[in-house]
């Protein structure tokens, strides 16, 4: 049987969640044996998400037009998405800016009110994504086909969704150790 | 004082007459998750968690102010239900700004925990992230209306064991919000007797003592009913 082609991706989120699949310890020397890590921030050093991915863990909710852009590609070349943690599921701590009104007013307040020195709005168009207004989760930019919470999900959880898949099946997310947020 | 019989789940109750269906079914074994509702304070059907189906109206009623009657069949788990409270914990979250890996009851809470029970992974409706304030004027607790969810048990164990009334609903709809005294800072509430009992009934992490951090919210729950127990019935000790 060919490898499951993997993939992860880190939107809008602290990277906690990547390091608590790095938690996964020596079950990531099993995990290899079945899968290719065909782009990743922690398992591969490719910059272009690549075509025909089976799984992809999406970390991090949707903040700025680069989350966008790159939410929309996992979708278009992934056949399974799963969010991945409380900011693809939720927008959690990110979303929090939400509260503040749309990207001006967020943008204003970090970098001219609360700088104390050399206060200047963030510009550089093609270079620094532009921040969308809200915050969302991911499933309010592409269809997701599985949801892992958790803030970060602990490795037992990452390890208990994923192995059901690489024979096939799909996990039971339910119970206090699958889908408890926070 | 007359007993009525009826049907929970298929199985059969016999239960004194003005006994709530809640209460019923707790005495018949019979699980129904609930949040506004706590033991020892009178039941206000705000969370609608504990809807259920009586058979003869197409009306979902809540089972903590609905009245047992005789031949009465009730059924508290159908896929409707199950479906109904679902979407009614995806709303709660969804209407304010629970965000549970920086809240002080992380692992402690019991809109956590109702979310987990009603098997929720996610929330289909998208999140209103409302602007709302944080009151930290009391020298010991704090109130933060972003983790509210209107249960308003601080409202009635304020009211109806401390005796002080100093909790209230402000506003009307989506606007509803929590108010101490006159809607004064909490602080300035003269009525306010620190007594910690609105901490210890909130099923969130709305309302807490100061200097916690993540996590860290505990509760003294069964103080409230030990409270209850002594005056009712004379239990002193516990």
């Amino acid at each position: 049987m060919d490898k499951i082609r993997f993939a992860t991706v880190w939107l809008a989120g602290c990277s906690g969640c990547h390091m608590s699949f790095l938690d996964l310890d020596e079950w990531l020397i099993e995990l290899a044996q079945h899968v290719d890590v065909v782009f990743s921030p922690v398992g591969s050093d490719l910059k272009e998400y690549p075509e025909n991915v089976d799984v992809c863990l999406v970390e991090g909710g949707i903040a700025n037009e680069e989350n966008l852009e790159l939410a929309h590609l996992v979708r278009q070349r992934t056949k399974l998405v799963i969010s991945f943690g409380d900011c693809a599921v939720t927008a959690n701590v990110p979303a929090m800016r939400n509260m503040q009104g749309k990207a001006d007013g967020v943008l204003k307040r970090a970098y001219l009110e609360l700088a104390d020195v050399g206060q200047q709005l963030p510009h550089e168009p093609g270079i620094v994504p532009e921040l969308l207004d809200r915050v969302v989760p991911l499933h309010e930019v592409i269809p997701v086909d599985l949801f892992m919470p958790g803030c970060p999900p602990p490795a037992d959880r990452i390890r208990a969704a994923i192995e059901p898949l690489l024979k096939g099946e799909q996990p039971r997310m339910e119970g206090r150790e699958m889908i408890k947020f926070g | 004082m007359s007993v009525k019989t009826l049907k929970i789940d298929g199985k059969d109750v016999a239960i004194e007459e003005g006994t709530t269906v809640l209460q019923a079914a707790r005495e018949a074994g019979v699980t129904i998750p609930t949040l506004c509702h706590m033991e020892g304070i009178s039941d206000v059907g705000a969370c609608r968690l504990c809807m259920v189906e009586v058979k003869g109206t197409n009306k979902l009623l809540p089972a903590c102010v609905t009245q047992v009657a005789e031949g009465m069949e009730v059924e508290t788990n159908t896929a409707k239900l199950q479906e109904y409270r679902r979407m009614t914990v995806e709303l709660l979250f969804a209407e304010g700004n629970h965000v549970c890996s920086v809240c002080v009851a992380n692992g402690n809470c019991e809109l956590q925990d109702v979310a987990i029970v009603v098997g929720m992974d996610h929330s289909r409706f998208p999140y209103r992230f409302p602007e709302r304030k944080v009151d930290v004027s009391h020298p010991q607790f704090g109130i933060d209306h972003n983790r509210c969810i209107l249960c308003t048990r601080c409202v009635r164990v304020c009211d109806e064991i401390e005796g002080a009334h100093v909790w209230d609903v402000a506003q009307r709809g989506a606007a509803c919000y929590i108010v101490s005294g006159l809607n004064q800072p909490w602080g300035a509430v003269d009525a306010c007797t620190s007594c910690g009992k609105c901490v210890d009934a909130c099923p969130t992490g709305s309302i807490f003592r100061k200097g916690m951090t993540t996590g860290e919210k505990d509760r003294d729950r069964e103080k409230l009913e030990f409270l209850v127990n002594a005056r009712e019935k004379k239990e002193w000790t516990r």
